[in-house]
């Protein structure tokens, strides 16, 4: 297919879809008539018991035409809250008039045919009119009488007929040519209609945040005072034992030449084993490959010391944050480790990529497959190291394998969501 | 012998001035970043050059990419590298050229100047110096993937000091066994691993270190 051909048929398809949304439109509003016949029936006590199902009814119809945006219009809404509950039946009645999500689905589907529903019907009705124009009125006009008119055509020649014909065309190309804006606004209008209000997103944007700040604070308050202990039982001991090594064979040097000499011997493997301890804590904190060469070449670095055959397919232009190389680093060492310990498999993919403000990483390996994501502490630590910085790791293993774990940072340091405009500090 | 030596910490570059001068080298220079040591390396053409892999200005892996830089223009001058810190991407990178005449060791290595003076000797004369640690997770990894599950212990060993760089001497001296048993053990390693066995010591490390890496 030439683009010609591909937007041709893009643009039927979309037209398609405004009729079937302009269908579904119609159903949303007998859903609306029948949850607002229900509100009117409260005064009755009837209304109460009828209460809940009206909800879910109104859900199930929710539920699709979030289905449906997102699949045909772009507009992805999130999913709301779920329809509260409640042991007794009056208090499932008033804790679904008390629900935020229930009133919103309820102004969808009272508004929605009003609006959007009106806008999507437009292309269908002028398609369906262009085609009764092009295609009906050319063979029909001669028994429909001396009063037919097509539009502001009246059609009542050989010569209007064709004119009527060509402005059915015309209204055709039309609807075709519209098809597609009107369903992207029908998105957006839904999306407004549907979509949680701007407060309701930042509070729980907010929410989510204090959970990871404190997640973040606490794993970091974890990791100093395991530096501080390592610092305090290793390096720092050694260098005290070091020292009174010294004592002694600055005491045996006179009398006992040898056994200072042997005891000097010991400080130096003392001292090594000291440097060693330090280097294993700078490793923990930051490997050197890291601070000097970014992402990649520390990948790649892993992949030289993990005993499986890993490939390494990076393409990252230029250095990220360091916080994000770091704690993309020790996510993927850690998947890494996993990969060599549980999955059986004998070589590693592991692909880095960058689009546009969002760092995908993937660890694919031959294994066996059937890793349970949610078991091992590993993984759940991984989790929440990334959720610090708005990042995801996901877990696919069927039985039998591959196993790919694909985990997903934000590159720039603020949310997508809310960086628009309170950027200031 | 001509030496450049680069290191940023002026104790360290003190002591390792000294101590060169000590075993009969002529320290031609002793710089502290980056851009004077590839200077210095050019306009000095010194015998060996004694880097740090990290130095000003960016104290990132300067030291290394100025000697691998120069290596590039004057194919297999002796480097001998050294740092806080050993990386497999490192000793890699040293060694991809195939010249040998490079050498990687920790910086706590040259506490033990006996040893230090040797593998800058060895350097300089176009062998291959490789830190125990290096070599160790190389074997590691062979245990692991099997690919030198044909070798008794000993032969093990032997291997492991042969990879390090060390002479047939240090060999004996370390493992306590005569100089034909080490040719023995020798011949049997090539012969199970099947590297060529060539009667260049060098090129021999460079085969058991390009076995190692598999």
């Amino acid at each position: 297919m030439t683009d010609r051909q591909k937007r041709f048929a893009g643009r039927l398809v979309a037209l398609g879809r405004c009729h079937v949304l302009s269908l579904a439109t119609l159903v949303t509003a007998l859903r609306g008539l029948a949850a607002l016949g229900a509100l009117m029936l409260l005064p009755v006590g009837l209304g109460l018991l009828l209460m809940p199902s009206t909800a879910r009814m109104l859900r199930r119809g929710s539920d699709l035409e979030r289905d449906r945006t997102a699949r045909w219009t772009g507009t992805v809404i999130d999913d709301p809250e779920p329809l509260p509950t409640a042991p007794t039946a009056n208090g499932r009645a008033v804790a679904v008039l008390g629900s935020t999500a229930f009133w919103r689905d309820l102004a969808w589907a009272g508004l929605g045919p009003w609006s959007a529903g009106l806008l999507v019907a437009v292309p269908p009705t002028l398609a369906g009119f262009g085609a009764f124009g092009a295609l009906v009125q050319p063979f029909l006009w001669p028994h429909l009488g001396p009063d037919n008119w097509y539009a502001f055509v009246p059609v009542d020649s050989t010569g209007t007929a064709l004119a009527a014909a060509a402005l059915g065309v015309a209204f055709f190309a039309l609807a075709l040519w519209l098809s597609v804006p009107v369903l992207v606004r029908y998105g957006t209008w839904t999306g407004r209609l549907l979509g949680d209000p701007y407060a309701a997103r930042l509070e729980r944007r907010i929410g989510q945040l204090t959970d990871s700040r404190a997640d973040a604070l606490d794993t970091q308050a974890a990791e100093l005072r395991r530096i501080e202990r390592d610092l305090h039982d290793g390096a720092q001991a050694r260098l005290v034992a070091l020292g009174l090594t010294i004592d002694r064979a600055e005491r045996l040097v006179d009398s006992d030449p040898e056994a200072a000499r042997l005891l000097l011997g010991d400080v130096r493997a003392g001292s090594q084993r000291a440097l060693q301890e330090l280097r294993d804590l700078v490793h923990g904190i930051l490997p050197p490959v890291l601070a000097d060469r970014g992402l990649p070449d520390a990948v790649r670095s892993l992949a030289l010391d993990a005993f499986l055959d890993v490939e390494v397919d990076a393409e990252l232009p230029g250095r990220l944050p360091a916080a994000v190389e770091g704690a993309a680093y020790f996510a993927i060492a850690e998947l890494l480790a996993n990969a060599g310990k549980h999955s059986g498999g004998r070589t590693v993919l592991i692909r880095l990529r960058r689009t546009g403000d969002l760092l995908r990483a993937t660890v694919t390996d031959d294994g066996r497959g059937g890793a349970d994501p949610d078991r091992g502490s590993g993984l759940a630590g991984v989790r929440r190291r990334l959720a610090a910085f708005d990042g995801t790791l996901a877990l696919v293993s069927p039985p039998g394998g591959p196993t790919t774990a694909t985990l997903e940072l934000p590159c720039a340091s603020s949310s997508p969501k809310t960086s628009s405009s309170s950027a200031t500090a | 012998m001509r030496v450049v030596l680069a290191e940023d910490l002026f104790l360290l570059r003190d002591g390792l001035s000294r101590t060169l001068a000590e075993h009969g080298f002529e320290v031609a220079a002793a710089v502290e970043t980056g851009p004077e040591l590839l200077r210095a390396l050019r306009e000095l053409r010194p015998d060996i050059a004694v880097v740090d892999i990290r130095l000003p200005p960016t104290h990132t892996d300067e030291g290394l990419q100025a000697a691998l830089t120069v290596r590039r223009e004057r194919p297999a001058l002796p480097v001998l590298v050294l740092s806080q810190y050993v990386e497999q991407l490192y000793a890699q990178e040293l060694l991809a050229d195939g010249q040998g005449a490079v050498g990687y060791l920790l910086k706590d290595r040259v506490t033990h100047t006996a040893q230090f003076v040797d593998a800058v000797r060895t350097v300089a004369s176009g062998g291959t110096v490789m830190d125990p640690q290096v070599i160790a997770r190389l074997m590691a990894r062979s245990t692991a993937r099997g690919t030198t599950a044909e070798l008794s212990p000993r032969e093990l060993d032997v291997l492991r000091l042969m990879a390090e760089g060390r002479s047939n001497a240090a060999v004996m001296a370390e493992l306590h066994i005569s100089e034909s048993a080490v040719a023995k053990h020798t011949a049997a390693i090539f012969g199970k691993l099947r590297i060529d066995n060539t009667p260049d010591a060098n090129r021999r490390v460079l085969a058991v270190l390009a076995y190692l890496k598999r």
